[in-house]
């Protein structure tokens, strides 16, 4: 399909949500995709499966604080510096954009970089949603070398570098891109076609796109927009397991930083059909784990969105604040997500949780809504 | 006003013609108090005439956009997500060219003095006479912005020229629209202040005037002739500060119920609690401050409708024309006001044309108001605790008993007039918005840089020094920057500075 003008508003909004309260706002990256869209023509989305085994394809995305991509937006040219930079080391040519989070803001800036280079974008990504760190995506997992890794600046100043271990990447990355002025444009995980089919989360850039939709339409139609979310998540491949975990208003917020990531927790206290309980999410960046007193009602990497009750539009952990009305969708990681392999780079105990990892669907075996 | 009391008050719709609207209301206030115009020590106004000139298109000049960032920003042009009408009379010139800083103040790329001229001429030659100048990172450093504005005001006598770090806060897409709003309003704002002029000088009154912004606190006529942009969405914060100053409460929600909507809020030390969502302001984003307020569907002209045993309020309204449609004004459709009549707690209109109602009917109303009140409340209220509850509006007639959530409601006299005291209110504020390095500078010296900085603003803006105080300090880290950046926001407010003149 040709991911247009009228696609952007729906992409956006669902990327929010897949972003779990984090991963960046998509606004500026839906005013960057509009223009480059108006500029270079709709971008072409393509299946994974269309690539060819030995066809060379290339992440992209944007990695930094979020305050600082308000500010400073991208020029676009830096986009295709790191491409073109990648290619030229590689000697091969790109024929595929691939998104490496789904969640946020990183959901629309390969689609950017595609429509200016007139190249397609695969549907799908490598978290599902959004995750912290560089090698928190399902192509580290399945074996796919981080490296060679090009970063750029809007001067298109350019590094490329070659690490062992995709942790040291993600450390050498840090501080490049506080060098670089606090965000900066990457291509990683270079890979080929068969690589691409076996390590991608599949099809997320179309259910950003539904998720968005859906809401859209629920809305205009006046209908619940959580029936509709759940109805839509049920026609999907993976993510069938979904729940409205929770309702209730926002009451307690806690936020600290430690090392530059934004740390935290917020209580929401029972309304309507949880009157008299409450639950407790603990974020970094994003949600990573909700519970009930001490019983957990889901963990990281399943995914734990908090939106607005009435509106269903979603919150991020910086956009909380006291007194929200608010429901807590749990939906369930595609199972590339829950590998054994996959839950030591990105399970409850990547981000120093002791509580195992449990699926949704057992922690919370009703569908109750 | 004279101090804290209330001498006379007048109450009119809104005129064609504001100023001729001022003039008529001045005068039935004086001469209803029996005040000389001699003895004003000051006039504040209250306005919604920007806001609705922007919405509306009205009387906008054309604006050149000048943002200092190439390299960077190029991927999104200025006014990029406006509505196709406010383009067509404010686009139609907007460049981006070298400049710019990064978050710690490093520049991206120099100005071009050269180039900054050149772009003059082009808009002198095309008549465009109005300019904003956008620069990434300008609250962290103004230093290009300045240096621009200099040549533009060289190359162009007379520019009506606004810079982005006089306006807003981090975020350069709603930083520039707001700047961009502010020059295309200068020219109009300008006429408007002097004719406030002239009003007040027909009515011999030589006192100061002040416009209120939307935080609630003044603007001089100076000010508001530079910044118009600053009094927009003034009205609901004018109107839940003057609610908390009539009650004599600081801490309190407020809930103003009209004819067709009940909008609550929260005062936090005298201060309209902010949203911290984007605000729109005729289809352009924004970040402007805004009160935070929840508008329910419960109001004195809300429909009441029986439907299979369940008894609806709302939030279809007769609106405006409840003095014709009520029952108990002789119309046929049943409102609000017709149940809070026959249950007998209320008295306007002819009580007997509601006798035959339903009393089962009535009492359920009578409840389902109460509760989508209660509802209401508690989604605005920030704990559990039981909270005061300020109540104004023609149509707290409704609410007769006490609510659940609330510990102590007050329902002020001259309530109907709360807009016009919160605009009464003198004080001024100064902000800062801006990024600062805990590992440089510390956390308190930062925090105390930021303090004196607001402070100078606010004394700048007329604030007497002794009574500057802070009404809200945020701390966010930035994320994934290691290095401890924190952005910190500190408003503080302090009272008017009125010099020597008896209030």
């Amino acid at each position: 399909m040709k991911i247009g003008l009228e696609h952007v508003g729906d992409l956006a909004r669902g990327a929010a949500i897949l972003g779990t309260g984090g991963g960046g706002d998509p606004y500026i990256g839906s005013l960057m995709l509009r223009q480059a869209i108006r500029d270079h023509g709709p971008v072409d989305l393509i299946e994974v499966d269309a690539l060819g085994d030995t066809d060379f394809v290339v992440p992209f995305a944007m990695m930094g604080a979020p305050t600082v991509l308000v500010e400073k937006l991208p020029n676009g040219n830096e986009m295709v510096a790191a491409l073109r930079l990648m290619e030229r080391y590689r000697n091969e040519e790109a024929r595929a954009i691939l998104c490496a989070e789904i969640g946020g803001i990183n959901a629309l800036l390969p689609l950017v970089l595609a429509a200016r280079c007139g190249l397609s974008v695969v549907d799908g990504d490598g978290m599902g949603r959004a995750f912290p760190q560089l090698q928190m995506v399902t192509y580290h997992i399945c074996g796919v070398p981080l490296s060679p890794m090009v970063m750029t600046d809007e001067h298109s100043n350019a590094v490329l570098f070659e690490c062992a271990d995709a942790a040291d990447a993600e450390r050498f990355g840090r501080n490049l891109v506080v060098a670089m002025g606090g965000s900066a444009n990457i291509c990683l995980y270079p890979m080929r076609g068969s690589d691409a089919k076996r390590s991608m989360v599949r099809s997320t850039i179309s259910l950003a796109l539904g998720l968005g939709r859906t809401i859209r339409e629920s809305r205009s139609a006046g209908c619940d927009p959580f029936d509709a979310l759940l109805s839509y998540l049920h026609t999907t491949p993976y993510y069938q397991h979904c729940r409205v975990l929770f309702e209730g208003k926002t009451v307690d917020l806690l936020r600290e930083t430690k090392a530059g990531w934004a740390l935290g927790s917020v209580t929401v206290e029972g309304m309507r059909t949880c009157v008299g309980r409450q639950l407790d999410i603990q974020f970094q960046n994003e949600h990573l784990v909700a519970r009930e007193g001490e019983s957990v009602r889901a963990i990281v990497p399943d995914l734990i969105a908090i939106l607005d009750a009435a509106t269903a539009e979603p919150i991020t952990t910086e956009g909380l604040k006291y007194g929200q009305r608010v429901k807590v969708l749990g939906i369930s990681a595609a199972p590339i997500m829950r590998s054994k392999k996959a839950l030591e780079v990105f399970g409850p105990q990547a981000f120093g949780l002791k509580e195992p990892f449990t699926p949704l669907e057992l922690l919370n075996p009703e569908e109750s809504r | 006003m004279r101090g804290q009391a209330i001498i006379g008050k007048h109450k009119a719709p809104t005129s064609a013609d504001i100023v001729a609207g001022i003039v008529q209301a001045i005068r039935e206030v004086l001469s209803r108090s029996h005040a000389s115009a001699e003895k004003i020590g000051a006039v504040m106004i209250g306005t919604t005439h920007f806001t609705n000139a922007f919405v509306e298109a009205r009387h906008l000049s054309r604006v050149g956009v000048i943002r200092l960032a190439a390299p960077a920003t190029l991927s999104v042009r200025p006014l990029a997500d406006w509505p196709p009408r406010l383009l067509d009379s404010v686009g139609g010139a907007a460049e981006i060219v070298s400049g710019g800083y990064n978050y710690d103040g490093r520049p991206i790329a120099p100005l071009d003095p050269g180039e900054i001229r050149r772009i003059a001429h082009e808009l002198r030659a095309r008549d465009i006479r109005a300019v904003a100048i956008s620069s990434v990172f300008a609250p962290v450093n103004a230093a290009q912005e300045e240096a621009a504005a200099r040549i533009v005001s060289e190359e162009m006598p007379g520019v009506l020229l606004t810079l982005s770090n006089e306006i807003g806060r981090l975020g350069l897409i709603e930083r520039e629209n707001a700047t961009v709003m502010n020059s295309a309003l200068l020219a109009m704002a300008a006429r408007v202040m002097q004719s406030f002029r002239q009003a007040l000088e027909e009515l011999g009154i030589r006192a100061p005037f002040f416009v209120s912004q939307n935080d609630g606190t003044l603007l001089d006529p100076e000010s508001m002739s530079r910044f118009p942009v600053l009094t927009f969405a003034s009205g609901p914060t004018n109107s839940m500060r003057g609610a908390a100053f009539l009650s004599g409460a600081s801490d309190t929600l407020v809930m103003d119920i009209g004819g067709t909507t009940a909008d609550v809020g929260a005062l936090v030390g005298g201060f309209p609690r902010e949203s911290s969502i984007a605000v729109d302001i005729g289809g352009v984003r924004t970040n402007f401050r805004m009160p935070d307020i929840l508008s329910i569907g419960l109001g004195g002209g809300s429909y009441v409708v029986s439907d299979a045993g369940t008894v609806r309020v709302g939030p279809r309204s007769v609106g405006y024309r409840l003095p014709m449609e009520a029952l108990v004004f002789g119309g046929t459709q049943l409102t609000a006001t017709d149940i809070a009549v026959a249950a007998g707690y209320a008295e306007v209109g002819d009580r007997d044309r509601v006798r035959h109602l339903d009393r089962k009917l009535v009492t359920a109303a009578v409840d389902e108001i109460h509760r989508l009140a209660e509802d209401a409340l508690d989604r605005v209220k920030t704990s559990t605790t039981a909270v005061k509850l300020v109540l104004v509006g023609g149509g707290s007639i409704l609410i007769n008993r006490e609510l659940k959530g609330v510990a102590d409601m007050i329902v002020p006299s001259h309530a109907d007039v709360a807009n016009a005291i919160g605009a009464g209110i003198a004080q001024v504020s100064g902000e800062v918005d801006r990024i600062f390095s805990y590992d440089a500078l510390g956390r308190d010296q930062s925090l105390q840089t930021a303090h004196a900085e607001a402070t100078g603003r606010a004394i700048a803006a007329g604030a007497v020094a002794a009574s500057v105080h802070v009404v809200d300090v945020e701390e966010l880290p930035l994320q994934y920057l290691p290095g401890g950046s924190v952005r910190i926001r500190v408003k503080v407010v302090g009272d008017l500075n009125l010099g020597h003149t008896a209030v």
